[in-house]
């Protein structure tokens, strides 16, 4: 804070009261909270979903989204003047120009029926700032700043003919065009890879370092926030834990949920290594290849093992081809090469050709526990259908069943037996799809992500439950995951893919420690850690021009030579 | 662009499929009608002998599926037959009146098509004010009333009580655009009543439906105007819905008209349709209805090709 107490205010909230409407009532959603920002200050928010951080930060802008209200007797003055009591047309004239907003998907927050550019030159233009052509000149001065490939022609395409870490950066460039005071960093790299993370994290630092801009930077992801911020800010369901500069509040947070946030990397388990006595292994997947209709070959020459009881962790960036090998063991996708063993024995490449016993032996876990679940049916219909379907249940022992299951994944059966989906938390619906897998009697689980859509604490409560799951059961998982710090604490064997194959593999331990592929050298030192100097120290090791895709492309080409 | 060639090739070849579907269909279900044209054109004077000889002359004593394969050989050659009752080639008997149909669902289109898409965005932008609330009453009480009572009201007000336009759009071929404008103003008028509700409604739906999407949340938080956030960045997204319901309500305005000719005394197709039914004149029937549902083909091929047009990630491929 020293830092900044002696600069002007830019901002000033106080005692900010937000309601939201729901089930015919107005609910408080964030409940008094202050919050002072110097100018050139950044500040982190940071909380768990449902902390109010966005709509914090859109409070920021005089904005409401549809549903919610600022209510009387808060105060956010922007600037000397004061928005909740500003006209409609007032605070909008503040948008865009003094204060800029930058979201979390960029692929979703541009409009895909305009070009970048467009849409870059929409606001300067609007307020008068500069003419179109000037407006046009600066985009590409910013691109260039935001180290863009071909910054003179990126602008002229159209958002989906850009890559997600690309457009990420577009989009804080847009942010800049009217050079702000003030811009809202909404969760801006939470949708990217970790190699496409830090390009964007360090443009962002750039951009705003050099205009001097002042920034609410919102995350959940403490590790980034200890790059980006200058102080910190707690919240949890709408109401600030506590607020202190960055070095403090890593060093020496003062709360004990603060203290709960920064110790969830901490939950690891045993590594087990392979059974040594000749068992086969359960899954064995050979030399696969495959290819979605008319498409490129997504996997080439895909081979790895999983032993009974083991989990083995799938990593890579998105596009590698995790999720396609999934869908090849499963049998949604037959390979045009190769084969899956169960057992030693061949699976069937399609799922209708397989028997309902080897159907049952490969059950999946989805990233999006909302979209995975039916909302219309009941929980102990959706755990029950599996458990009916291959074991042939009915009646009370169906029943019973579903109350075991209910008890294995630590819900109370009398509770939630008749609840549907909406009602539940994002944990709880992540926990009915483990008992859905569960149902089946699998020996077998792909866990597709099961923890990214998930806060820390509560994807810490599934690595747990999965955990004593594995032992209890005598499960084997194959964990298809981005996050290393996932795989850190919970895989056995890590399987590094990269554009369709196996780029190395091992067991953990052995992965972790050098020297490492190149690409798995690049995934590891890309995580984020908590040291508040670590992007500025990689950025020094690496090279401006050597991280994010270049580096990937890099790392691609590394094993040829 | 090579994509889309095909696709229109393919819905083209699929659509001559269909229009001989439809033949069979219309054939076969003429003749399960009771009595035919003999009967029908000799009325009650008609003496078995009469009647059968007729047939004779016809054709119409020979086996249903040999004079349906007959005709068909002929429309394979474009032509069409002759009319049972009148004798004219079919092209003759129904070209004019096609035109006349044709000229009164583009006056009707002229005006319905902008009119819905602009008063769309306008209750989209107003919505859940006192106007949106009056567009949507005023525009479903006119789709809710049958077309016959609103073109008698019509009627009722413009023509005999005020004598501001024609209450019968009688033609004739020397006539200048302007009075034939004026001449068909009333069953324009009535169609352009049936069919805006559904057009703006769909406007409205679309773009409403777009308006929680991050994209528009972004144009907000640019500071753009509520108006050009309408207009500028939820209008080119919703396209593809809207052009689907201009295209089925412009199919209407073809093939549904039947009832807004006879009220307005009209020569259009829809009454050449009505006549030869009740005359069994097959092939009068056979034409007007491939006529129909090759306008439904077509229609819903073009609202296809625009979807597809006004899509950025379809234009302008990766």
């Amino acid at each position: 804070m020293t830092k900044f107490s002696d600069k002007d205010i830019l901002l000033e909230i106080k005692d900010l009261r937000i309601q939201g409407y729901s089930d015919e009532t107005w609910v408080d959603i964030i409940k008094g909270v202050d919050l002072t920002l110097h100018r050139g200050e950044v500040m982190g928010l940071i909380g768990e979903s449902g902390a109010g951080k966005s709509t914090i930060g859109a409070a920021a802008m005089g904005y409401a989204r549809d549903g919610t209200r600022i209510c009387e007797g808060s105060s956010i003055e922007f600037d000397g003047m004061e928005l909740t009591t500003a006209t409609e047309s007032e605070r909008r004239a503040l948008r865009g120009s003094r204060i800029a907003y930058v979201a979390q998907s960029a692929a979703a927050s541009f409009n895909p029926a305009h070009r970048i550019i467009d849409q870059h030159t929409e606001a300067p233009v609007h307020y008068r700032i500069k003419k179109r052509l000037e407006a046009q000149e600066d985009a590409m001065e910013l691109y260039e700043r935001l180290r863009l490939p071909n910054p003179q022609e990126i602008g002229f395409r159209y958002p989906h003919q850009v890559s997600g870490g690309q457009l990420q950066r577009a989009m804080t460039a847009m942010a800049m065009s009217c050079r702000p005071d003030l811009i809202i960093f909404d969760e801006p790299t939470t949708a990217l890879d970790v190699t496409t993370q830090i390009e964007v994290l360090a443009a962002i630092r750039d951009i705003v370092d050099q205009f001097n801009t002042a920034a609410i930077y919102i995350t959940h992801d403490l590790a980034v926030v200890a790059q980006m911020a200058d102080t910190i800010k707690v919240l949890l369901k709408g109401e600030e834990v506590e607020q202190a500069s960055t070095e403090e509040m890593l060093d020496n947070p003062q709360e004990d949920y603060t203290k709960s946030l920064w110790a969830v990397r901490s939950f690891k388990r045993k590594q087990k290594s392979r059974p040594t006595d000749g068992t086969e292994p359960l899954i064995s997947v050979q030399n696969v290849h495959a290819a979605y209709t008319g498409g490129v070959k997504v996997l080439d020459d895909v081979s790895f093992d999983i032993y009974p009881g083991m989990t083995v962790a799938v990593v890579g960036e998105s596009g590698s081809g995790k999720s396609t090998t999934a869908r090849v063991i499963t049998g949604l996708l037959p390979p045009m090469e190769g084969q899956v063993l169960f057992k030693g024995e061949p699976l069937p490449p399609k799922y209708t050709d397989r028997t309902r016993d080897q159907l049952r032996q490969a059950q999946m876990i989805y990233q999006m526990a909302d979209t995975a679940l039916n909302p219309k049916v009941k929980i102990h219909e959706i755990i029950g259908r599996p458990a009916q379907f291959y074991s042939g249940l009915k009646g009370t022992a169906l029943k019973q069943r579903v109350d075991e299951l209910l008890d294995l994944i630590e819900l109370e059966p009398s509770q939630y037996y008749n609840r549907y989906p909406p009602e539940l938390s994002g944990g709880q619906k992540q926990r009915i799809g483990i008992a859905r897998a569960l149902a089946a009697e699998p020996e077998f689980i792909i866990c597709d992500e099961v923890t990214s859509a998930l806060d820390q604490l509560v994807a810490e409560g599934i690595l747990r439950l999965l955990d004593r799951l594995q032992r209890e059961l005598g499960l084997a998982y194959m964990f298809i995951t981005h996050d290393l710090a996932t795989v850190r604490s919970i895989a056995d064997e890590v399987v590094v893919m990269q554009n369709g194959k196996v780029v190395e593999q091992g067991p953990k331990d052995e992965m972790f420690r050098p020297p490492h592929h190149p690409y798995t050298d690049l995934l590891l030192s890309s995580v984020p850690e908590m040291d508040p100097n670590w992007l500025t120290e990689l950025l020094e090791e690496r090279g401006l021009d050597n991280i994010g895709e270049a580096a990937t492309s890099k790392g691609d080409a590394a094993p040829s030579t | 662009m090579g994509d889309l060639t095909r696709l229109v090739l393919k819905r083209l070849g699929l659509g001559l499929l269909t229009l001989l579907v439809v033949s069979i269909l219309i054939f076969f279900a003429v003749e399960l009608l009771p009595g035919d044209i003999a009967e029908a054109v000799l009325g009650q004077s008609a003496t078995p002998e009469t009647v059968a000889e007729m047939r004779r002359q016809l054709g119409l004593d020979q086996p249903a599926v040999w004079r349906y394969l007959q005709w068909l050989g002929g429309a394979v050659q474009g032509d069409f037959g002759v009319s049972l009752v009148s004798g004219e080639p079919v092209s003759e008997a129904i070209g004019d009146r096609f035109v006349n149909t044709l000229f009164l669902a583009a006056y009707a289109a002229v005006i319905a098509v902008p009119i819905s898409i602009i008063l769309g965005v306008t209750v989209a932008l107003l919505r859940n004010t006192l106007f949106d609330r009056v567009a949507n009453v005023l525009t479903l009480t006119s789709i809710s009333s049958p077309e016959f009572f609103l073109g008698y009201i019509l009627i009722l007000f413009l023509a005999v009580k005020t004598n501001m336009f024609p209450a019968i759009a009688s033609l004739s071929s020397d006539m200048s655009l302007s009075e034939l404008l004026n001449r068909t103003f009333l069953p324009a008028l009535t169609l352009v009543l049936v069919v805006t509700a559904h057009m703006m409604r769909m406007t409205r739906a679309a773009i409403i439906n777009l308006l929680a999407s991050p994209y528009i949340e972004m144009a907000r938080l640019k500071g753009t105007p509520p108006w050009k956030v309408i207009v500028k960045h939820a209008l080119p997204n919703a396209w593809a819905p809207i052009i689907n319901v201009i295209a089925l309500n412009l199919a209407y305005l073809i093939t549904g008209v039947v009832l807004v000719e006879v009220v307005f005394v009209y020569p259009g197709i829809g009454q050449a349709l009505v006549d030869a039914v009740a005359k069994r004149d097959f092939p009068i029937v056979q034409a007007c209805c491939l006529i129909f549902a090759a306008t439904f083909i077509l229609l819903n091929l073009a609202a296809d090709v625009g979807a597809i047009l006004t899509n950025p990630r379809l234009r302008h491929p990766k």
